[in-house]
């Protein structure tokens, strides 16, 4: 076959692409009518369960754009055994994280040591004002629900310890 | 089109309705061009639906951005020349009104009947270049100054293949009449078989290709876009422009291209007629008057075919780069439609 020139191959790639897109639809979705559901590891939101939290501070200070506040104090627990001393237990009061800040790095919740912080794939929490993308501790516990279910695991991996 | 009415129409009223259809004739066509290719086609060549909110298929979105545009403010740059700056878009604007003025659309529906009419458009259609200059040199840019000047290096060097690729066709028909060169088209013959007339698109073939990529290279369309380059020189000689000023500059920009093919469908495609042979018209007097009705829906299938190949390939080339634009306009474009007026002029005398 003798060789298209590619000035018409570059004609015909758009013309086919047109008949394509009549015929068959196109590669898009019109996004407030349709959906696409974004993979189960995208990184949408970090949501918090607040149980896990013994606010270490880790987060906050390896976070690149300083934008988790948290704020805690510690209280006394009654002692596991019979007379024993008196735990101290931390409590948290503030866990803020700035999503106009944010940068989705997602260092927080690689280096949190008591999983208390996972990504979910959600992404329609935009707001009018920049304030309210302020997320407190009450709505990042909300956005638990939406943390998918952890993969299996490898066969022949190590079993967490309890 | 005035004897169609019968009704004597008063000078002012006549003038008063050129006005008017002089409007529709450009911006109609501008209107189509922008939602059909530049919104539609260009979106589906993208494999992209473009825009479906504003009216059922997004038929309204420019009415919504025209609205946009219109409320945003008039800036002026401080340093500028602001009575040039305010001018400039109305100077290009102009010559695309002043264009249609000669462009026939039926047997008697025409502007006016200009014995030297492409003379004049291609005349007038270089008003454009200094509209371009003077944005590019009063707004106090530099983005804007390199952006005027490429513009009126590329417009003057595409000018002369244009001028040279109608040579042709005036050398063919032998008239520089607008009107006269469709009806020479309608009415002639090709090697003796006159079923289809004589189309120039098939004789000045050479000189139609010619005339296509120099019309692309004077809209400024990609691949000869070089002077609004977006990533080197953020929009040009048009950076600076807000609002309905800008608003005017697009208008300009797809009124010409409408107006272009127009001038091109009428030159090479044959106008607003169809063969005479076909409904046995002896001669433009003979041409039933319904023509001036269905003269200009052939006239604006062509011109819609014509811009199609504009915005086919406005949105599949990549830009040139200055001085391959440069170079191809004055090495291969001018001595090719050199070569053709040769021919054409050869052929002239000796058939």
């Amino acid at each position: 076959m003798a060789k298209v020139p590619g000035l018409v191959k570059g004609l015909g790639v758009t013309l086919g692409t047109l008949f394509e897109t009549v015929t068959k639809g196109a590669n898009t979705v019109q996004y407030p009518h349709e959906k696409e559901s974004p993979p189960t590891r995208a990184r949408g939101v970090i949501a918090l369960h607040e149980g896990n939290c013994t606010s270490c501070m880790l987060c906050a200070r390896s976070c690149p754009d300083w934008c988790i506040y948290i704020e805690g104090h510690k209280e006394l627990a009654p002692p596991r055994r019979e007379g024993g001393k008196p735990r101290k237990v931390n409590m948290l009061d503030r866990f803020d994280i700035d999503y106009a800040l944010c940068m989705y790095c997602g260092i927080c919740v690689e280096v949190c040591p008591f999983d208390a912080l996972f990504w979910t794939p959600e992404y329609e929490y935009s707001e009018p004002r920049i304030a309210d993308l302020l997320h407190d501790k009450a709505k990042l516990g909300e956005w638990m629900e939406t943390v998918p279910e952890a993969p299996e695991l490898e066969a022949g991996a190590e079993k967490k310890k309890k | 089109m005035m004897s169609m009415l019968a009704v004597e129409v008063p000078y002012w009223g006549q003038s008063l309705l050129r006005v008017l259809g002089g409007i529709v004739a450009v911006l109609l066509p501008a209107g189509t061009i922008v939602y059909v290719f530049l919104f539609k086609m260009m979106s589906f060549m993208q494999s992209r639906l473009g825009p479906m909110e504003a009216g059922p298929y997004g038929s309204l979105q420019l009415v919504a951005e025209v609205g946009k545009w219109l409320q945003k403010e008039d800036i002026v740059p401080e340093r500028a020349d602001a009575r040039i700056f305010k001018m400039s878009p109305i100077v290009v604007l102009l010559s695309t009104f002043l264009l249609i003025a000669v462009v026939p659309f039926g047997p008697d529906a025409w502007f006016t009947d200009f014995e030297v009419g492409i003379f004049y458009a291609l005349a007038v259609s270089s008003l454009s270049v200094l509209g371009i200059l003077m944005a590019g040199w009063s707004s106090a840019n530099k983005y804007s100054l390199l952006g005027g000047l490429r513009a009126a290096g590329q417009l003057i060097a595409y000018e002369l293949p244009m001028v040279l690729a109608v040579i042709g066709v005036i050398i063919q028909a032998g008239t520089m009449n607008l009107q006269q060169i469709v009806i020479a088209q309608n009415s002639g013959s090709m090697f003796g078989f006159s079923g289809l007339g004589n189309p120039y698109v098939i004789t000045q073939f050479v000189g139609f290709v010619v005339f296509m990529i120099a019309i692309q290279a004077e809209l400024t369309q990609a691949p000869f876009d070089m002077p609004i380059a977006e990533s080197e020189l953020v929009s040009g000689y048009m950076t600076e422009y807000s609002g309905f000023r800008f608003l005017i500059f697009f208008i300009g920009e797809f009124a010409t291209a409408g107006v272009f093919s127009l001038i091109a469908s009428v030159l090479f495609l044959g106008g607003w007629g169809v063969p005479f042979a076909w409904f046995g018209w002896a001669d433009v007097d003979s041409v039933a008057n319904w023509m001036n009705i269905v003269g200009p829906i052939i006239m604006i299938t062509k011109m819609m075919l014509v811009a199609f190949i504009i915005m086919w390939v406005r949105f599949s080339y990549p830009r040139f780069r200055e001085d391959q634009l440069q170079r191809f306009a004055w090495k291969v474009l001018i001595p090719v439609s050199l070569a053709n007026i040769a021919l054409t002029s050869i052929f002239k005398v000796v058939m």
